[in-house]
């Protein structure tokens, strides 16, 4: 349970009991590691507990913890409102806000300074957010290739360009974690193909922790270095995706 | 009569405004509590905001004269203030905003209950508060709702008699259309009122008109 922060990895604590309706979700987990995928069907609960991290779903008892930071702690009266929670969600119809542009997008919870910095689309050249920008600022727009985005609408997007331009919504608030539900499920295989290495870089270059939804085993093999197995409310595998995940086969 | 025509016409429009004004911030932030929040006595304050709508406007007008009367109890609060709302053209205000609410507030509350909740959620993970996801997301989402509302509570500002006529007066120079309507016809002067309809049939027709518009566009 001890956590290591500005080391190798920092550790998220998810240990919450959570009723609605008929389902209930118990999880008692304490993961380090960079990037965990929780897997399992539909129903399963995966949503919810991306949900319950965000802020979004207030557990009926438990502790969630991202590296040193408690965000929910039923017992001591511990509940931080999603606004200052600094966890980034990409849910998966995306949920980007239709009456702005990419920009309007791209810089909602951007901080001031950073968002100024942010290049007019008039003078948007050969990538990158230009100098002076916030490192991890400069680089999601730059992995993610939006610079060229900036000024459309969101509705003229494509669902590559979407997904890309949520992503860089939830990474230029400088997230303490990113948790990102099914992000290539809507996509047909061609396009996920395209957006995987995006993910990748995200992953290798900004360095974000991330909770990773999915139901594809291959998805979960290249992205996750643990994962988490979801039946019915509750973790049944935990472990090394390679180790976990050989019963399952390779499609999603 | 053009100069009655003129002056009428002016009056109610700019009273018919600043109605719409006076009725937008709690109107809006009631359509929000009933579209967004959980809490006890919301039946009855969507019962109470609805009121004006099927209570007849002359009893709205006299409740309204006896709160703000110099004996009622909202009176004698402004009175020390300097502040008479009867028989002036402030009560004019009031008894266009009191009848105009309950529409505003039922387009503004189908037009927050319409936009998805999820986009609130997410603007919240990305570090806005309740106040700024208010401003930034919720309202222009159901912007239309709002506007349409603010259309029909203005129409309904306009068209305004019953709670006015109690509240107001007839005074000279500070009569509503549908007041100077009333007091041509009494007096028998049919063309002056048939002219004062015309104007009100326009501006009705315009607003009508608009918050369909508002209504069918996406």
């Amino acid at each position: 349970m001890s956590v290591v922060r500005g080391g190798v990895e920092a550790a998220v604590v998810i240990d919450i009991r959570l009723r609605a309706g008929a389902f209930a979700l118990d999880l008692r987990e304490s993961i380090a590691a960079r990037t965990v995928a929780l897997f399992g069907p539909s129903g399963s609960g995966k949503t919810t507990t991306l949900d319950a991290v965000a802020g979004l779903r207030r557990p009926d008892a438990g502790v969630i913890r991202v590296g040193r930071h408690v965000l929910f702690d039923a017992r001591r009266g511990v509940d931080v409102p999603p606004y200052d929670r600094k966890v980034g969600y990409v849910p998966q119809d995306l949920a980007l806000f239709p009456h702005l542009d990419v920009r309007g997008n791209v810089l909602y919870g951007a901080r001031r300074r950073a968002a100024e910095r942010v290049p007019a689309a008039s003078t948007v050249g050969n990538g990158g957010a230009g100098p002076g920008t916030h490192a991890a600022h400069a680089s999601a727009l730059e992995i993610l290739e939006i610079d060229t985005l900036l000024s459309r609408r969101v509705d003229g997007l494509s669902g590559g360009e979407r997904q890309r331009v949520a992503l860089a919504r939830a990474l230029m608030t400088d997230p303490d974690l990113l948790l990102l539900d099914e992000p290539l499920a809507a996509l047909d295989l061609g396009l996920r193909d395209r957006i995987l290495p995006y993910l990748e870089r995200v992953r290798d270059e900004i360095g974000t922790p991330m909770i990773y939804v999915s139901h594809a085993a291959d998805e979960v093999r290249r992205m996750a270095d643990h994962v988490l197995v979801l039946e019915a409310g509750r973790a049944v595998r935990s472990g090394a995706p390679a180790d976990v995940l050989a019963q399952y086969a390779g499609g999603g | 009569m053009t100069a009655e025509l003129v002056q009428v016409t002016a009056f109610t429009v700019l009273m018919a405004a600043v109605a719409t004004l006076v009725m937008l911030p709690p109107g809006v932030a009631v359509a929000w509590l009933l579209a967004r929040r959980e809490f006890p006595g919301r039946t009855i304050l969507e019962t109470v905001v609805s009121l004006p709508l099927v209570v007849p406007p002359v009893a709205t007008g006299l409740i309204l004269l006896k709160l703000f009367g110099r004996r009622g109890p909202l009176g004698a609060v402004l009175e020390p203030l300097g502040i008479d709302i009867v028989f002036t053209w402030r009560a004019v205000v009031v008894a266009m905003a009191v009848m105009g609410i309950p529409l505003l507030v039922r387009a503004a509350r189908a037009g927050f209950e319409q936009a998805d909740r999820r986009y609130e959620a997410i603007a919240a993970t990305l570090g806005a508060r309740p106040w700024r996801v208010f401003w930034t997301v919720s309202l222009p989402l159901a912007r239309r709702g709002v506007l349409a509302g603010t259309v029909l509570g203005f129409s309904r500002a306009i068209g305004e008699f019953g709670a006015t006529i109690m509240l107001a007066g007839a005074l000279p120079g500070a009569r509503t259309l549908s007041v100077a309507i009333y007091r041509n016809a009494e007096l028998g002067r049919d063309a002056a009122a048939m002219t004062l309809i015309a104007a009100a049939v326009t501006i009705g027709f315009a607003a009508v008109y608009l918050s369909n518009r508002l209504g069918t566009a996406s």
